[in-house]
């Protein structure tokens, strides 16, 4: 069975749809700035959060009763499905993938009116489903950095077996104390802007967004057929090694590839371009040189969206999804902003500037995360 | 393809079963902490990492102890595990909050925010197993025998997995549970258990 992704967006502190992020990352537009606000820890840091005239676009009427998680789920699954058109709801199903959800309700100080049992995803999951008027109860993945795949990989395999016929994939999470001040103390967030596989790297700078995509058996849902990829294969694996650090020789990485490629039918020299995890710290990026350069991708075209977007934890696999598929689709590549010099042991061929590719028939996309887990998903251009 | 249960464990607050027979009972009502504990003792594990897991982990390790007890050897890439929980990582979730609460006194702790996440149990169980396949947590409101069901065989036909350790593992404000299944494409000799894998899987009666 053909599975395809047929509409999606983003919503970032870049933009609210997707073709205003994919904009602004061709022009070289960072989310990432200086914030000084105490709401998200005692002292200035780095991170991407929206800017408040977004957020005010987003709340509309539903101000009071979704939490700010909820209305950008809402916002980004309601565009992606108005590029969409005879979508069945009774053949759909909401996959749903966050780290932390609605982990600010959870706070000491928290003063709003939303009911606290919206911190189990699953009750909020439902809240989303039931806005959308969704029949099924939805699927939530909560599997650290890599959830965003991880629900692209459940979406396909759900409808594969025949279950459901259509899949709205969404990830989200936002910036809080409890995220930032967690990664702070683990030494983890650069003091600048975070500069994926540089010499000079310092780390992951956060972000908040949420990415959505229309996933579907029927490609005759997508209003505008240029969008179309297929989800070609994917896999997940795990490194047996750390909870908090990655495999230093990116073992399970190589696997999650190698099984990607094998169910893609496809081998390393068909790949036109990688978008890896690539957060900006030492251990991860280095650990995803290795493990490229030993299955012969060392000379891919490869790069990492996190100095746009931050790392959005379980929107990534989402969002840079996404983004991916708008590259093949555009044939051309966007820089791994802030890269200068080759900053891991094993050389990786790093986008530097806006690259015209004549055909990108084949993208991987993988993610690496806490708990030592790896996911990667190739998309075919169709 | 032809599944099989080939073991089966279950701890709560009251007692701690492995393939329908009592292993203990928590006959003094003792908190998980210390229950946990004297669980762990009782199995004669040598596993010092035990001891800086948050609650969710330290159930999730104490289940599956119980369940692959009667497996000496396995390839770790053939091996899944595909957990369903409620209240994601609530009691270290809770743990770090409290770190961070007044602002002049704010001591967040790498120990304590690594747990923040239920994917972390996964983790914690494929390096004591040494598993390097798939490893998915799902949030649900209890045990979706159904989905799991479907969701873990599709995943066997795909990946030709060997063994996946499926089930449902959730703790929150002392009250747990850990309830697991150990399901097979091979037909071993000598399991515990062999029950066929269906979408009624969690209905064996013990």
């Amino acid at each position: 069975m053909e599975i395809y992704s047929v509409a999606d967006n983003i919503t970032s502190p870049l933009g609210l749809d997707t073709a205003s992020n994919h904009a602004a990352c061709r022009k070289g537009v960072s989310g990432i700035d200086k914030i000084h606000s105490s709401v998200y820890y005692p002292e200035p840091f780095y991170g991407a959060v929206l800017k408040q005239d977004l957020k005010k676009a987003l709340s509309g009427s539903s101000e009071s009763s979704y939490t700010f998680l909820e209305q950008l789920f809402i916002h980004s699954i309601s565009d992606a499905l108005s590029h969409t058109s005879g979508l069945n709801k009774q053949r759909t199903l909401l996959v749903l993938s966050s780290t932390k959800g609605n982990i600010d309700l959870l706070a000491k100080d928290y003063k709003g009116t939303i009911s606290k049992k919206r911190i189990e995803m699953e009750v909020m999951a439902n809240a989303i489903a039931a806005h959308f008027d969704l029949l099924h109860p939805p699927v939530v993945v909560s599997n650290a950095c890599i959830s965003g795949l991880s629900a692209v990989l459940t979406a396909k395999r759900l409808i594969e077996v025949g279950l459901y016929d259509h899949a709205i994939v969404t990830g989200g999470d936002i910036l809080s104390e409890f995220v930032v001040s967690g990664f702070q103390c683990l030494k983890a967030i650069s003091d600048e802007p975070c500069r994926p596989y540089d010499a000079d790297r310092k780390g992951v700078s956060l972000g908040e967004g949420c990415g959505t995509m229309i996933i579907t058996r029927n490609k005759s849902l997508a209003k505008n057929p240029r969008e179309l990829v297929r989800v070609l294969s994917g896999s997940q694996s795990n490194d047996a090694n750390h909870i908090s650090g990655p495999s230093r020789t990116g073992e399970g990485l190589k696997l999650v590839v190698k099984r990607a490629l094998q169910h893609a039918g496809i081998s390393v020299e068909d790949l036109a371009y990688i978008n890896a995890h690539g957060t900006a710290t030492m251990f991860n990026d280095e650990m995803e040189a290795i493990a490229f350069d030993a299955i012969g991708l060392g000379s891919t075209p490869l790069n990492s969206l996190k100095g746009y977007f931050g790392h959005t934890l379980g929107a990534a696999g989402v969002i840079e999804s996404i983004i991916t598929i708008k590259q093949m689709k555009a044939g051309e590549l966007i820089p791994s902003i802030r890269f200068q010099n080759m900053g891991t042991t094993k050389p990786l061929n790093i986008v530097r500037s806006i690259k015209t590719i004549s055909a990108c028939e084949y993208a991987l996309k993988t993610t690496s995360g806490f708990g030592g887990c790896n996911a990667a998903v190739v998309y075919k251009n169709v | 393809m032809k599944l099989h249960i080939q073991a089966h464990s279950r701890i709560t607050p009251i007692s701690a079963y492995a393939h329908g027979e009592l292993v203990l009972n928590n006959k003094e009502n003792l908190t998980f902490n210390l229950f946990g504990k004297e669980l762990y003792r009782y199995l004669t594990v040598q596993y010092p990492k035990f001891f800086k897991m948050d609650e969710l982990c330290q159930l999730a390790f104490l289940g599956t102890e119980l369940l692959t007890s009667h497996i000496d050897h396995w390839d770790g890439e053939k091996v899944a595990i595909v957990l369903g929980n409620k209240s994601s990582s609530l009691s270290s979730d809770k743990r770090h909050y409290d770190s961070i609460a007044d602002k002049n006194n704010y001591f967040p702790s790498p120990a304590v925010f690594v747990y923040t996440l239920p994917n972390i149990m996964l983790g914690e169980l494929c390096i004591r197993h040494k598993i390097t396949g798939e490893n998915t947590c799902f949030l649900m409101e209890k045990l979706d025998a159904e989905f799991m069901h479907t969701y873990v065989k599709h995943l066997f036909e795909v990946e030709l997995y060997q063994y996946c350790i499926t089930g449902f593992v959730d703790y929150s404000d002392n009250d747990y549970v850990a309830e697991l299944y150990l399901v097979s494409s091979q037909n071993d000799t000598d399991t515990p258990l062999s029950q066929n894998f269906d979408k009624n899987f969690n209905q064996i009666i013990f």
